[in-house]
């Protein structure tokens, strides 16, 4: 069994730690050998945050390097194209595609890319969906997390079942019905 | 869920690794000061009932509080980042000559790449100096083992042992196999102060024993299992430790392996034995050649080390492939500039009114370390220094001292709370001693912010969460000798703008405290967000000038987003046409 690499990315404060976490507690579950890297304090206030997963026989090395992620999991459109070239040939970018401005947009010292999305379908296999749309379906913005988890499983053999019990470990019980809701949404979202 | 022996397997971060470690080796005393990578150990052991664990106001009182823990007989620790050891290295020394009575240890987690730090310094040269063991583990799985046999090498040998993690292992998680606490009993105290009056005549003799001991260490280090030749293909054979050993296997599965887990002493016959049996010998270590140093010091020659891998940053599996003349994976790129996203001051943050009204004063400002460290970022550039914990306050004496009296009518120190309990206070002794006519802002948002909500003194609250006495700052301030003290609220530009000029323009010393909590606090309740009328913005964009990650610019008119926007009401005080509002007013 080779190595599978994930990589979740998005801005500081969205819930990428916690989406990394599920993906950990399904795959401790499934008997793999898995290794979470995150990266903690500075960057967590609203700056671009990125965690890796990986998971196989035996991982080695806790990081992802330039093309060597299988998924990208981005949870903004910018952060799809700051990360796209750790992206392995044949992987797949799933992407929210809310926009969040960094301060160099906000002060005006540089422009926010047109039509990342477009940009990034021409060179890799891309799935964007308007997250944040779903999550606010399923009663939270702060869902976006468990609507791109869902969108990911879709795309692997492991049961739905076992990413629910993933969720009802990780997620706190107040919060649970809401986080279910939008893995449903994501996992049953087509392009 | 818990039994005999082995009890479960769970997914652990280094950090809750070595905690769990603690909690396992019957540790009883834990005192540290927060200091990101370090910062979740210290938090995690704090959930063991079983556990003493508390917040120290800096790591200097961390290591003597867990030193006199264990003299005291109970096993003990405390946990620092690498810049923390600095403030602490006057302890670390000297409980190298007294040695420990119930086993000691100390966490440095150091941060290579400075994802959270001012320097990326090597803490291994602290084992080295002050003659004290070091252990270095490469995943949780080590940072739980490593943390129970470093109690048992203390007792042992009679020594603090240095555990030293790195970002990447904290930070890091993988499957642990948990198990039982062992016995936490309360060793004897007896009185000796040959070992513990650390006097001249006494530490004479200390030093002696300093030395067997690290001789004997040495000896150890020759056989223990956490040095492990691992033999594969001779022709290619690396000297690693921590993560790096990770990196090597990675790209290396087959090759020979000389794995230390204990990176001082260093055992010289396992080294030249394995450089024996391989043809090409490299070292790998991030940061300074440690290792590399002391195996060409032995004769050994190397294809290569620091010349190969570089000291500054962190490895990876990508950049040894890169060192080593290997391919690598090939990679798309986007093609266009992509905007970084620095870390901001949060939306609502408190600190942004202070800074905001620090840079319409074009004042010069000695900063410090804390989330007000971003005020130095685009686009409020409000900050002129930032070097160490503590260093605004004493910076400010020298600063203005230096320049004369024009100086302490526009320069500034800013420290936070936690910050000025940490190493402001000596500072601000000196300012009031000696006599400088200085201001310092106190930033009071009644937490340890930056490195993710911890107590402190200040807060009235202990590690715990047990209620604690509030230590009032102003009282602080009057004590140390300040007679000008002042409270102001930073969501009142104008009254915090009158009390900054007020100050700069006193003849005599002065701190005020900026006060107003954390905006990510729980307690702290956000407010409905604010958004822009636009049909009265006139997009003149003074608004913008915050550097708030909530207001945006669109159409040529700004925009709240409403996600983000806690409802501050910094934004409105900007506006002269009245065109930013609550919807529902």
């Amino acid at each position: 069994m080779n190595t599978t690499s994930i990589m979740v990315v998005g801005v500081g404060g969205q819930g990428t730690l916690l989406a990394s976490k599920i993906l950990g507690n399904v795959l401790v579950a499934k008997g793999c050998d898995v290794k979470l890297s995150e990266v903690h304090g500075m960057s967590q206030r609203g700056g671009s945050v990125v965690t890796y997963v990986k998971f196989g026989e035996k991982v080695y090395s806790p990081v992802i390097e330039i093309g060597e992620a299988d998924y990208i999991l981005s949870f903004e459109a910018l952060e799809a194209a700051r990360w796209v070239s750790y992206l392995k040939k044949g992987g797949k970018l799933i992407t929210n595609t809310q926009k969040t401005y960094p301060m160099p947009v906000i002060t005006g010292a540089m422009a926010y890319p047109e039509d990342i999305i477009g940009k990034l379908s021409a060179k890799v296999d891309v799935i964007a969906l308007d997250a944040l749309e779903l999550a606010l379906q399923a009663g939270s913005p702060k869902a976006v997390n468990l609507v791109l988890i869902g969108v990911l499983s879709a795309m692997t053999d492991i049961p739905e079942d076992a990413w629910i019990n993933a969720i009802e470990n990780t997620v706190p019980p107040k919060f649970l019905e809401m986080n279910k809701k939008a893995f449903a949404l994501g996992r049953s979202y087509r392009q | 869920m818990e039994g005999d022996g082995i009890i479960m397997q769970k997914l652990m971060l280094g950090n809750e690794a070595v905690a769990r470690g603690l909690y396992e080796a019957g540790c009883r005393f834990v005192s540290s000061y927060p200091g990101t990578p370090s910062t979740e150990i210290t938090e995690f052991v704090a959930k063991y009932d079983e556990v003493y664990a508390e917040w120290a106001p800096n790591e200097k009182v961390a290591m003597e509080a867990a030193l006199g823990a264990s003299i005291g007989g109970a096993r003990s620790f405390c946990a620092m980042k690498h810049v923390g050891l600095n403030v602490a290295a006057d302890p670390l020394f000297t409980a190298s000559y007294t040695g420990v009575n119930a086993g000691m240890v100390i966490a440095v987690a150091d941060d290579p790449g400075m994802h959270s730090s001012q320097n990326e310094q090597d803490s291994r040269h602290y084992a080295q100096a002050a003659k004290l063991p070091m252990l270095e583990p490469a995943d949780s799985t080590e940072c739980l083992a490593f943390t129970k046999l470093a109690f048992s090498l203390s007792e042992t040998f009679d020594t603090p042992v240095i555990l030293r993690t790195c970002t990447r292992v904290a930070h890091s998680q993988n499957l642990v196999t948990l198990s039982d606490r062992a016995n936490d009993e309360i060793k004897p105290y007896e009185k000796n102060p040959a070992k513990y009056v650390m006097a001249p005549a006494n530490a004479i003799g200390r030093h002696v024993v300093v030395e067997k001991r690290m001789s004997a260490l040495a000896e150890y280090a020759e056989t223990c299992e956490i040095n492990r030749a691992e033999y594969g293909d001779n022709r290619l054979g690396f000297i690693t430790s921590g993560t790096c050993y990770q990196y090597v296997r990675e790209v290396f599965p087959q090759a020979s392996v000389l794995k230390l887990g204990m990176v001082n002493p260093l055992p010289d016959r396992l080294i030249r034995e394995f450089a024996d049996k391989v043809e090409m010998l490299y070292v790998v270590e991030e940061l300074d050649p440690i290792l590399e140093t002391h195996v060409r010091a032995m004769g050994i020659s190397l294809a290569g080390g620091k010349d190969k891998f570089g000291l500054l940053g962190e490895l990876s599996q990508r950049k040894l492939r890169q060192a080593m003349g290997l391919s690598v994976p090939e990679a798309v790129s986007f093609e266009e500039p992509v905007p970084p996203r620095p870390p901001v001051m949060c939306a609502g943050c408190p600190h942004r009114g202070l800074f905001y009204v620090l840079k319409k004063l074009k004042l010069t400002v000695c900063g410090d370390i804390g989330c007000y460290t971003l005020g130095s970022a685009q686009p409020l550039c409000a900050i002129d220094t930032t070097i160490c914990m503590g260093a605004s306050v004493s910076g400010i004496h020298g600063f203005t001292m230096a320049r004369g009296e024009e100086a302490t009518k526009s320069t500034v120190a800013v420290i936070g709370d936690s910050t000025f309990m940490h190493s402001g206070i000596t500072g601000l002794v000196n300012i009031a001693y000696n006599g400088s006519n200085a201001t310092v802002i106190v930033l009071d948002n009644s937490i340890t912010g930056m490195t993710g909500h911890q107590q402190n003194p200040s807060t009235g609250l202990t590690l715990k969460n047990q209620p604690a006495p509030a230590i009032r700052i102003e009282d602080i301030c009057r004590a140390a000798g300040i007679q000008r003290v002042r409270v102001v609220d930073p969501q009142d530009m104008a009254a915090m703008e009158q009390a900054v000029q007020e100050e700069l323009a006193a003849h005599q010393p002065s701190v005020i405290i900026s006060r107003r909590p954390c905006a990510m606090l729980k307690c702290v309740k956000p407010k409905p967000a604010l958004s822009v009328n636009p049909n009265l913005c006139r997009g003149c964009k003074k608004c913008m000038k915050l550097g708030c990650p909530a207001i945006v610019f669109e159409n040529g008119r700004a925009r709240i987003d409403e996600t983000l926007c806690v409802g501050c009401g910094l934004c409105p005080q900007m506006c002269a046409f009245g065109a930013i509002g609550r919807e529902d007013a």
